[in-house]
């Protein structure tokens, strides 16, 4: 139940946020979910052992973050509330990989070396994940969608998916509320029932598509996705994708971390 | 079950990615030839539906643990095999997109694990060949419960592959296996009863539903063929990326099993520098890591710096590259603190 409405007020948030206006989320969709995969595929390609080279890429998240003017506690809720399942799967990783090697006078097992790069990888990823989505919308990348060439049907149904969610969990809450008013002392649903609860909500379902879609079509729906307004590339974003692109193979090729520690130290390798 | 970005390597995510966007467009192709424009607003109902349902937390009995049901299924029963791999993937896109779960470089490992067994290969050649023509209860029970027993089983099966080829996790293989298959089975069986009950629900309550998506349209006759030759692309296209990467790079299982002399050779204890040379030293016996390096900076162009780096101990170098690494971390900060900072400025200003 209390998850069900956190999962509602969560999705509303980050519809709200993509709403706001900053230096981000002006930025064309596309330019940001190309730079977002781009972004995510160079800082993925480094090795299980580097740590240090890795560092540099923690720009992008901050500079978005604070560029975008979002609220931070929401954000980095979302962002914990992941690391427990990479927490999960990388804390085996020092038990397998168990050979010693000394830090700080202490042996510890090269696994917390992949661990920690692993960590570091999976926080950044899912950052600019949320990063993107908090500051362009739903509607605006399934434009982006369109834009790239991905089949009408396809980007359609996505949005439309993701409409129906709200209508649907709303239906569902109400329908838990119903079941555990009348079965009280009981967490969850019985298995037993659990094929009629859900078999209700799928003719629910099923008669509120037909409404929706009988609604639809009295407006006009030709199974076209109009989105009114259309956003043009401009020197800006087109500025924002190289100058952030740039930046990510300097930091890819070039160890820019011991680069800066070398001129700090005065020590050459 | 859902993967995460850092679990995979570009070249797995890229290349399932390729697969998944393949068996998409195909499905996008089928689906648009029987399609009325009433299709789109059911497939996405039905998405949502399942969506909302992922949220119903129902007891398992004997344990105090609860569970919820995936899908995937329920979802081929329901449109058919290319529609419900369609919807599949918007569920986990917008999974990936609001929740974090799995990520964007990992949608076509997920896509093709959650969707693809269950829509192609569960519900054509287990679940239609277990129901037949004469549908009655039994049948649907048996054939729900083996039809998503095996898909999650493939699924499962998907992930540890996936997982290994990338070379993230020090998992060995058997141990990974061990963990994913007996626990995805008891899982795909609770699924399978789920399954099966709400198909008998809906097919008591409103068969019409049903026989629709059972007999009345063309979805459910799948060219195995054209199916089969997108997967066996993706395997080619895995298979020789990979090995290319692998032939440089043997993966976490021969590293976990290789055991490594030379911690005596670590001399002073105590110092930051000399631990950081330690570890170099350490990485450096493995022959692997090297060429891993050397492999992966001579795309780069920069062969030379980085395998002078890791074999040669240098305490020099692993000072800076620490000092080097808090520094660009402090350096990030405060950028983000000072914009933060002006931003806040320039709104009192404007107040």
């Amino acid at each position: 139940m209390a998850d069900i409405t956190k999962a509602l007020y969560n999705m509303r948030l980050l519809d709200d946020l993509a709403q706001k206006e900053s230096s981000i989320h002006r930025i064309n969709s596309l330019v940001k979910l190309i730079t977002t995969v781009i972004y995510l595929a160079v800082v993925i390609s480094f090795g299980k052992y580097e740590i240090i080279r890795i560092l540099p890429f923690v720009f992008y998240p901050v500079l978005v973050f604070t560029l975008s003017d979002l609220p931070a506690m929401p954000i980095v809720k979302r962002i914990l509330l992941v690391e427990p399942l990479i927490i999960g799967i990388g804390i085996l990783n020092p038990l397998f990989d168990n050979q010693r090697i000394l830090l700080g006078g202490m042996a510890i097992s090269k696994g917390w070396i992949t661990f920690l790069s692993l960590f570091l990888k999976s926080s950044l990823a899912v950052t600019v994940g949320i990063l993107l989505i908090a500051t362009t919308g739903m509607d605006k990348l399934a434009w982006a969608l369109r834009i790239l060439k991905v089949p009408k049907v396809f980007v359609l149904q996505l949005v439309l998916t993701y409409r129906y969610i709200y209508v649907l969990t709303e239906e569902v809450a109400r329908m838990m509320r119903a079941y555990s008013l009348r079965a009280p002392g009981q967490k969850g649903i019985q298995l037993k029932h659990l094929g009629s609860f859900l078999g209700q909500l799928i003719l629910r379902t099923l008669d509120r598509a037909q409404r929706v879609y009988e609604a639809m079509n009295l407006r006009g729906f030709t199974g076209e996705y109009n989105r009114g307004e259309n956003e043009k590339v401009n020197a800006r974003d087109f500025a924002y994708l190289v100058g952030w692109v740039l930046f990510f193979i300097v930091a890819r090729i070039y160890n820019i971390p011991k680069l800066l520690g070398v001129l700090l130290t005065g020590v050459i390798g | 079950m859902h993967m995460a970005d850092a679990l995979i390597s570009p070249a797995v995510g890229g290349t399932m990615l390729a697969a998944s966007a393949g068996i998409a467009a195909y499905s996008i192709k089928k689906v648009q030839k029987d399609m009325d424009d009433k299709k789109i607003p059911f497939m996405g109902v039905m998405g949502a539906f399942v969506f909302a349902a992922q949220m119903i937390n129902f007891q398992i009995p004997g344990t105090g643990a609860s569970g919820h049901i995936g899908g995937g299924l329920l979802l081929a029963v329901l449109l058919g095999p290319y529609a419900g791999f369609l919807t599949m993937f918007s569920i986990l896109l917008i999974q990936a997109l609001f929740f974090a779960d799995g990520g964007l470089l990992a949608l076509g490992c997920n896509i093709f694990n959650l969707g693809f067994y269950t829509c192609f290969l569960a519900y054509p050649l287990i679940y239609k060949r277990i129901v037949g023509e004469k549908v009655n209860q039994k049948r649907v029970f048996a054939a729900s419960i083996i039809a998503s027993a095996v898909g999650l089983q493939l699924g499962a099966f998907s992930v540890v592959v996936e997982t290994l080829l990338s070379g993230k996790t020090e998992l060995p293989f058997g141990t990974f296996v061990l963990l994913m298959q007996p626990i995805h089975l008891a899982i795909g069986v609770v699924e399978g009863i789920i399954t099966a009950a709400v198909i008998s629900f809906v097919w008591k309550a409103r068969p019409e539903i049903m026989e629709k998506s059972a007999y009345g349209e063309p979805i459910g006759n799948i060219s195995m063929k054209k199916i089969l030759a997108v997967f066996v692309v993706a395997v080619v296209l895995v298979g020789g990326v990979l090995s290319w990467f692998a032939s440089a790079n043997p993966d976490g299982l021969e590293w976990s099993m290789e055991k490594t002399a030379g911690t005596a050779e670590l001399e002073a204890k105590g110092r930051i520098y000399e631990v950081m040379s330690g570890l170099q030293d350490k990485i450096a016996f493995l022959p692997d890591y090297s060429f891993k390096t050397d492999g992966e900076d001579n795309q780069d162009g920069q062969t030379s710096e980085v395998v002078e780096a890791w074999p040669a101990v240098s305490p020099g170098t692993s000072v800076s590259g620490i000092v080097g690494g808090g520094l660009t971390l402090l350096l990030a900060m405060s950028v983000g603190v000072v914009i933060r900072m002006s931003k806040r400025k320039k709104k009192k200003a404007t107040v």
